[in-house]
């Protein structure tokens, strides 16, 4: 019976807790939409002629006005953008004169794929280098790990692959170059996801797999060093926070082999808030593909966007803003609920 | 009594002789951490070619010489040179003034920005600190390059819209640590004290508050300086941020994309200036933050 009452308070509170965390997930997404509402209607000096052009006549100018509604007060003005939204209507791209929800949906996956890649070469490498690091405290694997850390917040990611591009690809040989396919691959396997590799698998075709993960393999292992750096770092953190603790004493007084040691008492309870910072580094990692896209031609929503920022094409840059924005939150308050639910302390 | 034992006496006569005094012994665990004094010289470097850029540089950053294009590094040109036959040295030797100005002119738009918004919210608390604090997590909550492209999309390509929509994504983190910093000492015997005497709301956030604030805001600003040149030398890159011919390093690795299969050197030089000055606030950020934040030292 009081087990049931306990119960019963448990679920309140967690069911609360959720309430409360929709909200802020709803408000911070309203937010978003308030800052790219601004971006767009306020803070360029006339967003109608941004639209139409410098050589439109008067009368184009005034029907392209009332068109937009921005005759109507500003306030209506935002929850017709905030309504329009939510129906999946971003306007329409004056680069490629398609619908730019269309646009995003075609390129977007392309972008998830170099970036998956990257995130699990950075958690595949960088987890045990952290570990390996924060046993060797202090000593040259530590310094290194702590040089190469912060070299990966001081060098620019497009430099990183320009140079990774001359010594890869033109100097060794050992990759392909910029875009996704060779040009004689191209329409080869048939468009059903648009993720590539994912695409020749389906198809069976292994020639176009392998050609395509020889020109994914660069982009994402540049990106996957940037995660690499914080993941080592932040994982390196974590373990010294534990192995400082006083049941890992205990544990070697007891004469558990230090492997056990360092892998199940140490690096067990670390594993909830690496799960956090994992998907830190992912979401990160989609906005550092921007600059990455650019630099391989790869046919992503990085490229799609520096396009879009330099034929001026506001709607398509808004489009792109908003949902590499709301992938960003998304993945931020997905991994706080998985760090609420899977740390027993948190319930 | 010698200078030294003046700074270090531990009943200081004056406030002079007290901040002095803890200037000094900061300079002095700092001078012991030897990645701190790295970044320091690194940044002196960098301070000495902004200033004395014209006497450093052997030639002109924007003088064209046609007949020189494209030589790679030698002793006439230790970097090479450019698609207009322009010394890269002395490209990137300018360039630095303009990475100074950048992250000076970002630091100091966005810091007392972020300050004084956070230290307002957090005295205040209520509704100001929810609405304040509201704003301030949608921005965190946004990808900082994005934001910052969008802003320059909007405002138009340059270096002040550049600097301006880079201000404009990084006040608030440090809305954040002033507000927390606030909120330690809102409640604190002295600032009671202050008000009892009949301070103003004003000159207690301002001369009270605000400089406790600062110290932490040092630390933070400088660890931000490598992130807001990358995305300064990013902005460039897309041809966003400083126009041609101004010798921006993010801009002139751009132009060096076309060549960087043959001429490697037009985009990878201004790279490892980059590089180079980034880590240098690195780390100085990382010195300064054992040294001025101990609370915080190892995280991270």
């Amino acid at each position: 019976m009081a087990t049931d009452t306990t119960l019963a308070v448990r679920a309140g509170r967690r069911a609360r807790g959720l309430g409360g965390f929709v909200v802020v997930t709803l408000l911070t997404f309203l937010g978003l939409l308030a800052i790219t509402f601004f971006i767009g209607r306020v803070v360029p000096i006339d967003p109608v002629l941004s639209v139409v052009g410098d050589r439109a006549t008067q009368a184009q100018y005034d029907a392209a006005r009332i068109a937009m509604g921005l005759d109507r007060p500003m306030i209506v003005q935002f929850l017709d953008y905030v309504w329009s939204v939510a129906q999946g209507d971003l306007g329409r791209s004056i680069s490629t004169n398609r619908p730019v929800a269309e646009d995003l949906a075609r390129v977007f996956p392309a972008t998830l794929e170099m970036a998956t890649l990257g995130i699990i070469i950075g958690v595949v490498l960088g987890v045990p280098v952290g570990v390996w690091a924060a046993t060797r405290r202090g000593e040259w694997v530590d310094q290194v790990m702590r040089v190469f850390a912060l070299l990966g917040y001081s060098v620019p990611a497009f430099w990183l692959g320009l140079v990774g591009l001359a010594v890869f690809y033109a100097g060794l040989g050992w990759v392909a170059g910029p875009g996704r396919l060779d040009i004689f691959y191209e329409g080869l396997v048939p468009a059903r996801t648009n993720v590539m590799l994912i695409d020749a698998a389906i198809a069976g075709d292994w020639t176009v797999f392998w050609n395509a993960l020889s020109h994914l393999v660069l982009p994402a292992s540049i990106l996957g060093f940037f995660s690499l750096a914080y993941i080592a770092r932040m994982t390196r953190s974590f373990m010294l926070d534990q192995l400082g603790q006083e049941f890992i004493t205990t544990a070697r007084v007891k004469g558990v082999p230090e492997w056990r040691v360092i892998w199940s008492h140490g690096f067990k309870p670390i594993r909830v808030p690496l799960i956090t910072v994992i998907g830190l580094s992912y979401a990160a990692l989609l906005e550092g593909s921007v600059m990455i896209e650019t630099v391989f031609s790869w046919p992503g929503i990085g490229n799609y966007l520096t396009v879009a920022l330099l034929n001026a094409d506001m709607n398509a840059v808004l489009g792109s803003t908003l949902v590499i924005g709301s992938v960003f939150i998304l993945i931020n308050k997905v991994s706080d609920v998985l760090y609420r639910v899977l740390d027993p302390r948190s319930r | 009594m010698s200078t030294r034992d003046w700074l270090l006496d531990d009943s200081p006569a004056t406030l002079t002789q007290a901040n002095l005094g803890r200037a000094w012994r900061m300079f002095t665990a700092l001078m012991r951490n030897p990645l701190a004094v790295a970044g320091m010289i690194i940044i002196l470097l960098l301070l000495a070619t902004a200033l004395f850029a014209p006497w450093i540089a052997p030639e002109s950053p924007v003088g064209q010489n046609l007949q020189a294009r494209l030589l790679p590094p030698s002793a006439d040109h230790w970097m090479g040179t450019d698609e207009l036959g322009r010394d890269i040295f002395s490209r990137v030797v300018y360039g630095s003034r303009i990475t100074l100005m950048i992250v000076a002119l970002v630091a100091v738009i966005s810091a007392p920005l972020g300050l004084i918004i956070g230290a307002v919210a957090g005295y205040f608390g209520g509704w100001v600190d929810r609405i304040l604090m509201g704003l301030t997590d949608v921005f965190l909550s946004l990808p900082k390059l994005i934001l910052a492209l969008a802003f320059v999309a909007a405002l138009g390509p340059g270096i002040e819209n550049a600097i301006i929509a880079i201000a404009i994504t990084a006040w608030p983190a440090y809305a954040r640590i002033a507000r927390a910093e606030t909120l330690t000492f809102r409640n604190a015997e002295y600032i009671q004290a202050v008000r009892l005497v009949g301070g103003s709301h004003g000159r207690i956030i301002f001369r009270h508050v605000l400089p406790l604030c600062t110290s932490s805001m040092i630390v933070r600003v400088t660890l931000d300086m490598a992130g807001i040149i990358l995305t300064a030398a990013g902005l460039g890159f897309l041809g966003l941020g400083a126009q041609p011919p101004l010798p921006e390093w993010g801009a002139m690795i751009s132009r060096g994309r076309t060549f960087i299969l043959d001429q490697w050197w037009v985009a990878t030089m201004p790279g490892f200036a980059i590089i180079l000055v980034s880590l240098g606030f690195c780390f100085l950020g990382d010195g300064l933050r054992d040294v001025l934040d101990p609370k915080q030292g190892g995280a991270k």
